[in-house]
């Protein structure tokens, strides 16, 4: 199996939120009670439940109204600061990557401190990360890799019914991503994709970044925090000295 | 839909018009979305700026009620800048028709008027026949009283100011529309409509649509690839529920119900317009084959040509009455009918003026609720204002089963009949709805063979042997849909054996030897099987028809009209998207609309052994002039029953005057009142499915979508110091309902006739029975009062107050 993507192609999301609605199917996450709060972005965020949101932003850019829809999950990064900063905290086995798919999965068997998982939270740099305080677990989208590592599409992606969400190889999504910026650039000057080289859930958007969402692009310290750095550096001691992992 | 989903994709040029397609209809958006991406210009027209619109290259708002003036308003621009396609309109509608003396159009009245019933003698509006009773014709469309001339002369009061000033469009944004749209009148350009309900909810519902079909006609987009008139329906077999006789005014495909003034089969079977051009189709005159075939499958051997088929068991409806669903809610709230089913429904929340409604429904001894949930129908009496202590009428609930549960066939938009398994057992004491037919049925039958009953004839003669081992089978009444040979019969050297199924409605007999339930679904359970459950993923045509993916009526037309999409000579209009084309000596691609040869030989001499390409109309043309509706035969703005404005600028009819309003202490309406200043619609949200019934209950859908929210402008919200998030009573003559705002840009004020006015809107989603905290639903605000052709009541534009609660 190869290294696999996400391309989601925003200029084809009609915010049918198929894609919200088919996650929390296949992985029987339960709906929270919610409340319409103005918004018809609901539930208002992620949570420990709710691996993928699709995010209503309306805008008035160049004069016109714009309603843009972003249908928000993890990256699955090709070099997860989760993951790094679940390590240097001594969480060997809480964050793994999928060999075969290159998905980041949250390991549900692994206790994390809270406050651990603050940590682990600020280093992603999408604010991707959730936790459920009672169960001492993070969640988070899984690429649905019990799907896709028996041929099946993403959840998400197998119920898009405008091809906004796409998933496949690496190299035919990049390609795909590719091939839509330079159709879209002429009618959109701002149209590109986002972290093409460093994630595996790569979106197209034709205006800034924010005007989508706040992480659309990622924002905070891509790299690591001070004390994850230290962590990091004191690590291998650590782990001669037997203390900790 | 004239044409289907796949073929949008086909499209130069989409316009979506009283419809939010990507919210409700979100399929629809993989092909329009190929279109666009090809290159097609994509149009959202809507007061509310819609998922839709966020897709469009061009969006424009208008107030809810105004689409004649927007869509007149395009009409003449077309005329004015002769954009109109001129081959198409000659040879293919009745553009060129002399009209008779007696028609005319005088401020905002159709020659005809008669003021005392609200209604018109349509013989005012004929044309002028030759002494064959063929209608006079001006080729060259100069004539002052041709179709054209009339046309052109109509529309003229529909400038860019008065419609701008009417709908509170721009008028820049309306020439821009109009611009688009009109490009697509080059031969080998295609314009589409996706419309739903928010063009059929209004007083002048039939003919929103038939302004439009006159455009489409003018710039030649019927019968073409990426063109046609496409309803979107609201349900998932609502078109094969009205293909089969759902409503009141006609039996399974489209024949008329009985009437008094058809008092025997022969009357019946000889009401319709002959035509005595040999050019002309005229298809209805084969309809005596398909109503005795039809009175063949309803009552078998019982039926005989000596007593006329059974035509006198069949109900007939009382000239002039109508029983639409308003007048049948109208005379349950007076206390006319004993009994009620509810079945798959939720009238309580579905129905305009929903007060009116649940206390319509205490005025019942019975009524039995047949449904999967407890719904705001079955639990009236214990609803909001009730007194369950006052309520007598008796309620009885049937659990039934799923769509999920059941096998059979579902028709889509597209008239693509698709079959389906049953893909889970029915839960708990669920039966589906054919068992607990069945079982009704023959509870019914057996009574009145133990009883001495009035009329029992219809009810002992039915023709019933649609189960196997004594349940419900979709097989056998699919069959009898299609029909059978009822005896050997041989047509044309072949010979048919008694008990085969009829291979197409060409076959079928007016002399009882032939069975079919609904004609123009023969063919479609054949001697080779169930055409409905094919899968072929084959694409011979190019064009996306997929001829061998279950089965499309009539006969697997994937495109009706499509004589339409080529010349005289058979040649197609666009080459690059055939629909069919003559290769010489046989049509290839679509099934044509009848194999004739084209009009023209290759030497350009006419055909005598041709036909027009609008075989259902009488006389073989389109009609831009259309003489046979209730309103007018041009389409022409009235306002809204209720409206914000004083006045009419096109004329000082200010409402439609065939409209007709019920009169219970209900039925209130206030137009242009200080106490309602803002113009309210209803509509849809992807989450929830009409009244909610099925997805309230659905927790992962009742989080995305949890309450009931009223949208308001930034403007409106400041005026009534409402904030984003708030609660808020939205009033009518009618009701209240209370809903979270939801303050967007998405609504703007608009600029009618120099006065600012608002529109808010609100889904009909909600019920109180499920979530508590849910709210109730928005038809507690609209009016009980309909289109005149149709009844189908005015719930996409009423007036409210707004206010925090």
């Amino acid at each position: 199996m190869a290294d696999k993507t996400f391309f989601i192609d925003t200029t084809r999301c009609t915010a049918c939120r198929g894609c919200q609605i088919a996650c929390k199917e296949w992985n029987q996450n339960p709906a929270t009670k919610t409340k319409n709060w103005g918004s018809h972005q609901n539930p208002e965020d992620l949570s420990f439940v709710t691996y993928k949101l699709v995010r209503f932003s309306e805008v008035v850019s160049g004069g016109a109204l714009r309603w843009y829809f972003f249908p928000d999950q993890c990256r699955h990064c090709v070099e997860p600061p989760c993951k790094d900063a679940a390590e240097a905290l001594g969480y060997k086995k809480a964050i793994m990557r999928d060999a075969a798919t290159g998905a980041v999965l949250f390991n549900q068997t692994a206790k994390v401190k809270a406050k651990d998982f603050e940590q682990i939270k600020e280093a992603c740099p999408f604010n991707i990360p959730r936790y459920a305080p009672t169960k001492m677990v993070m969640a988070k989208c899984t690429m649905c890799i019990d799907r896709v590592s028996n041929g099946l599409l993403p959840a998400c992606v197998k119920t898009c019914p405008t091809g906004a969400m796409n998933f496949g190889d690496r190299s035919q999504m990049l390609t795909l991503a590719d091939k839509r910026v330079r159709e879209l650039k002429a009618q959109y000057p701002k149209a590109q994709v986002l972290n093409a080289k460093d994630v595996r859930t790569i979106y197209l958007i034709i205006d800034d970044s924010v005007r989508y969402h706040k992480f659309a692009k990622g924002q905070g310290p891509a790299g690591m925090t001070r004390i994850m750095a230290m962590n990091k550096l004191i690590s291998p001691l650590m782990r001669m000295a037997g203390l900790k992992g | 839909m004239t044409n289907h989903w796949i073929d949008l994709a086909n499209s130069d040029c989409i316009l979506i018009m009283g419809s939010n397609a990507a919210a409700n209809h979100p399929i629809s958006f993989k092909w329009v979305t190929k279109a666009v991406e090809k290159g097609a210009t994509l149009i959202s027209v809507d007061p509310r700026f819609t998922q839709t619109s966020s897709k469009a290259n061009i969006y424009a708002p208008l107030r809810s009620g105004t689409d004649i003036a927007f869509l007149g308003g395009m009409i003449k621009y077309i005329l004015d800048k002769d954009l109109y396609f001129k081959e198409y309109v000659v040879e293919y509608t009745n553009a060129s028709y002399i009209l008779a003396e007696k028609y005319d159009f005088k401020d905002g009245l159709f020659a005809g008027y008669n003021p005392k019933t609200k209604s018109y003698d349509k013989s005012f509006w004929a044309f002028e026949m030759d002494e064959k009773g063929i209608p006079k014709k001006d080729k060259g469309l100069r004539d002052e009283r041709c179709v054209f001339q009339q046309l052109k002369k109509h529309y003229t009061r529909y400038t860019l100011d008065t419609v701008s000033a009417i709908t509170g469009t721009p008028k820049d944004l309306l020439v821009k529309v109009y611009e688009a749209y009109a490009k697509t009148g080059k031969p080998d350009k295609a314009g589409t409509i996706m419309y739903a309900m928010g063009w059929t909810q209004h007083t002048v519902g039939v003919q929103n649509i038939r302004t439009m079909t006159m455009i489409q006609l003018l710039l030649g987009n019927m019968g073409v690839a990426g063109g046609g008139v496409n309803a979107l329906r609201g349900e998932s077999n609502v078109q094969g529920s009205t293909d089969h006789g759902l409503l009141f005014h006609i039996l399974p495909g489209y024949l008329s119900t009985p009437s008094p003034q058809w008092p025997k089969l022969d009357d019946y079977l000889k009401r319709r317009p002959k035509s005595s051009d040999p050019l002309s189709a005229n298809w209805w005159q084969n309809e005596p084959k398909y109503m005795v075939s039809f009175l063949k499958s309803m009552f078998g051997d019982a039926a005989t040509a000596a007593n006329e088929f059974g035509y006198q068991w069949l109900p007939k409806v009382d000239v002039g009455v109508d029983y639409s669903w308003l007048s049948l809610f109208d005379a349950m709230y007076k206390g006319k009918f004993t009994g009620f089913f509810a079945w798959g429904q939720n009238p309580a929340c579905s129905s305009a003026n929903a007060n009116k409604t649940r206390q319509a429904l205490g005025k019942l001894k019975w009524l039995v609720n047949v449904n999967m949930f407890e719904n705001e129908t079955g639990s009236f009496w214990k609803g909001p204002g009730m007194d369950p202590a006052k309520v007598k009428t008796e309620v009885f609930y049937l659990p039934c089963a799923v769509s999920a549960e059941k096998e059979g066939s579902i028709s889509n938009s597209g008239r693509w009949m698709q079959w389906r398994y049953a893909a889970a057992k029915p839960f708990g004491q669920a039966k589906p709805d054919g068992d607990i037919i069945v079982e009704l049925f023959d509870k019914i039958r057996g009574l009145y063979k133990k009883e001495r009953w009035i009329f029992p004839e219809p009810i002992l003669n039915l023709k019933w042997d649609y189960t196997t081992k004594g349940r419900f089978d979709p097989h056998k009444v699919a069959k009898e849909i299609n029909g059978y040979y009822l005896k050997d019969v041989t047509i044309q050297n072949t010979t048919y054996k008694k008990g085969s199924l009829v291979p197409g409605f060409a076959s079928l007999q007016a002399d009882g030897s032939t069975s079919s339930g609904c004609w123009i679904y023969c063919n479609s359970y054949t001697d080779k099987g169930n055409m409905a459950a094919r899968r072929g993923l084959k694409d011979a045509s190019g064009i996306g028809l997929f001829a061998e993916w279950a089965w499309c009526w009539p006969v697997n037309r994937r495109i009706i009209y499509n004589r339409a999409s080529v010349d005289r000579f058979g040649k197609p209009w666009a080459p690059k998207k055939p629909v069919i084309s003559w290769d010489g000596s046989k049509w290839v691609g679509d099934v044509p609309d009848g194999a004739w040869p084209p009009l023209a030989n290759a030497d350009g001499s006419p055909n005598p052994n041709s036909k027009y390409p609008f075989i259902m109309k009488p006389d073989g043309f389109a009609a831009i002039f259309g003489p046979g509706l209730a309103d007018g035969p041009f389409p022409e703005h009235y306002e809204p029953l209720e409206c914000p404005v004083d006045r009419n600028l096109m004329s000082s009819q200010f409402i439609n005057p065939t409209v007709r309003v019920y009169e219970t202490d209900m039925d209130k309406f206030f137009t242009c009142d200080p106490r309602y200043p803002f113009v309210g619609t209803t509509y849809r949200v992807t989450e929830h499915w009409q009244t909610g019934i099925m997805t309230r209950w659905q927790p992962w859908l009742l989080e995305a979508e949890p309450q009931q929210f009223c949208e308001m402008s930034e403007e409106l919200a400041q005026l009534r110091g409402i904030k984003n998030g708030e609660k808020v009573t939205v009033e009518s003559a009618r009701g209240k309902v209370t809903a979270i705002a939801i303050v967007t840009k998405r609504f703007k004020p608009m600029l009618i006739m120099g006065q600012q006015i608002h529109q808010i809107g609100l889904p009909w989603c909600y019920g109180w029975v499920h979530p508590k905290d849910g709210g109730d639903s928005s038809n507690l605000l609209t009016p009980s009062v309909g289109d005149p052709n149709t009844r189908i009541p005015e719930t996409k534009a009423f007036m409210v107050n707004v206010r925090k609660a």
